[in-house]
């Protein structure tokens, strides 16, 4: 099993790799000169000269690439213009927020998505089969903002139960800190869930055409055993791989949502740093999220050989 | 878009069983219904006999929904109605020409991974994950922050995004179409390489692409609503659906029905898709019944 994980991990490096040059590669695209964009209103030649300098932009293009990514690799992804703090510590400083409403929002999609699978695909041909299908094509299909505005109108506007926007951290005020996230989660869970259902019932399905069902049914085990024990464990498998991977859906779930909901999370910063022409804090979100799309993979990897005992071995 | 991609696989036997699949199939005729109205609404949009979209009207701002305005008017007393027809447009547009994109660049560099295989699909293949490893979303947010916002940008940004999907898919179905007999025929009796290519792996990628396309407009037409929504695809005063909702997301609770249509017609024309998308697959899938 380390053998088959180290090597998924050097596999993870040239992918590593051609994701910093295309990051890099971004700035490059900007239209004109880098350095009048970075000085803004000053355009005195010798600040144009000292910026010139300071972000290496007199140097061949191929050692610019390598100092950008010597710095990377040391954790250092340059300065944000506007507030003047490190990419590093401000992306560290939102990821928690995005991280709890990622968490939040897999367990609503968990609890929605797993069990609406099961029943969907045990009960495949019937109402219940069709409704539930209906439901998650409906949940795919609903732009996640929209719904996100929908929701503010009818519970915050309207029945006044849960706040519209905000955020308060988990280590200040545990109750009120998952009241204020519980909206945007079940938004951005709901899109998921939809996903996760449909994969769920096509697993179970694949899986309950399997012999070892049947044997289990011959031998007279009650049916609740035979899907949760034999079947579900089984299908449980790619069910684990595809939440990962659904990882990329979240990131880009939690933007809007974030921006919705006026969150202050990873999703928010990097929308506003378009808008502030904040250059090196997108970078430094496309890398952060790149990296942790690779290791989710990773995880998964890990997570498949493990759920699966006959992968266990050698 | 996606009849001319049927047509030249599908019109040539118009009575397969894949056709007749596909008009048996109840959620997917009604997907492309949906889709139907919307194309109509759109192309004929010029010709319709309502407002102008830009036009503003100072006495009838954020006014509800009634016989002069049916779907009522936005904060410059614009008619909705009219500036959803428009609106359409740019999202039928968007949907179309960036998954048009991913499709140029994707098939080509899927076949020639899938049948070259060695360094070839290595290099191409490494490329891909490496895309994919970058969100949907956060790439198409990069791309239009350094393209700069625009509609054109978000449909280059949207497609570039989209077509690691292509090029997986069609490398693998290459793969799988080079091993069959007629290609090793075709080598045997001395064809040269770019002839196989075009007559025998090309239109043998085509039926799960176009599943894909179908599949991928609907989250293409999401994708550029919530570029707009977010201030970086269309740009004012062009009308498009994610910019409507821009804009009524400060007038939420003045004037809630202008979030309300824009939202339901995202909704209609990406449930459309998908039901067409679904039941295209379960027509080209020898195992359905």
């Amino acid at each position: 099993m380390l053998s088959y994980l180290a090597r998924r991990v050097l596999i993870a490096i040239p992918t590593l790799i051609l994701i910093s040059i295309f990051v890099f590669a971004l700035q490059k695209m900007l239209p004109g000169d880098p350095v009048l964009a970075l000085a803004g209103e000053d355009r005195d030649p010798e600040t144009l000269e000292r910026l010139r300098e300071l972000y290496h932009l007199n140097d061949p293009i191929w050692m610019q690439y390598l100092m950008w990514v010597g710095d990377a690799v040391r954790g250092d992804l340059g300065q944000s213009i506007r507030t003047g703090l490190p990419v590093t510590e401000m992306v560290l400083s939102k990821l928690p927020v995005t991280i709890q409403l990622a968490v939040m929002s897999m367990v609503f999609a968990a609890v929605i998505g797993i069990p609406a699978g099961i029943v969907s695909a045990i009960r495949k041909g019937t109402v219940t089969d069709y409704v539930a299908n209906v439901v998650a094509l409906s949940g795919l299909s609903i732009p996640n903002f929209w719904l996100g505005i929908m929701l503010i109108l009818l519970v915050s506007v309207k029945w006044r139960l849960l706040p519209a926007s905000g955020y308060v951290p988990l280590t200040e005020d545990p109750l009120q800190s998952i009241r204020t996230m519980l909206m945007p989660a079940f938004v951005l869970g709901t899109a998921l869930a939809a996903s996760l259902m449909r994969h769920t019932r096509s697993a179970m399905l694949g899986v309950l055409r399997q012999d070892y069902v049947r044997t289990a049914r011959a031998k007279g085990l009650a049916e609740r055993t035979v899907i949760m024990h034999h079947a579900f464990r089984n299908a449980l498998t790619p069910v684990v791989t595809l939440a990962a991977l659904l990882f990329g859906e979240l990131i880009a779930g939690a933007v809007l949502t974030e921006q919705i909901f006026t969150i202050p999370g990873f999703g928010k910063m990097v929308v506003d740093a378009v808008f502030n022409r904040d250059y090196a804090v997108v970078q430094g979100v496309v890398l952060v999220t790149a990296l942790g799309f690779i290791l989710m993979n990773l995880i998964a990897d890990a997570a498949y050989v493990l759920l699966n005992p006959r992968l266990r071995v050698g | 878009m996606t009849q001319t991609v049927a047509d030249p696989v599908l019109a040539r036997r118009p009575q397969s069983r894949v056709w007749r699949k596909l008009r048996n199939h109840r959620s997917a005729t009604f997907g492309a219904a949906l889709v139907l109205v919307f194309i109509v609404l759109a192309l004929a949009a010029p010709y319709l006999p309502i407002s102008d979209p830009a036009a503003a009207d100072w006495s009838a701002i954020r006014q509800p929904p009634s016989t002069a305005h049916w779907l009522g008017t936005d904060e410059l007393g614009r008619d909705q109605l009219s500036r959803m027809i428009w609106g359409a447009r740019a999202s039928l547009m968007a949907g179309v020409v960036s998954v048009a994109i991913a499709i140029a660049i994707g098939v080509p560099f899927g076949i020639l991974a899938g049948y070259f295989g060695g360094w070839v699909d290595a290099v191409i293949s490494r490329c891909t994950e490496a895309l994919l490893a970058i969100p949907f979303l956060i790439l198409a947010i990069a791309l239009a922050a350094f393209l700069g916002p625009s509609l054109t940008n978000a449909m280059i940004a949207i497609g570039i995004a989209a077509t690691p999907v292509f090029i997986r898919l069609t490398r693998g179905q290459a793969i799988s179409v080079a091993a069959e007999d007629y290609v090793e025929s075709a080598h045997a009796i001395g064809l040269s390489t770019p002839v196989i290519l075009r007559r025998y792996i090309f239109p043998n990628v085509l039926p799960p692409v176009l599943v894909q396309a179908t599949l991928t407009i609907a989250s293409a037409i999401i994708a550029e609503a919530s570029l707009s929504f977010l201030g970086l695809g269309q740009q004012p005063p062009a009308p498009s659906w994610g910019a409507m909702l821009n804009v009524a997301k400060g007038f939420m609770t003045q004037a809630p029905w202008m979030a309300m249509w824009p939202g339901i017609a995202i909704f209609l024309v990406v449930l459309g898709f998908n039901l067409l998308g679904d039941g295209l697959r379960d027509a080209l899938d020898p195992r359905e019944e």
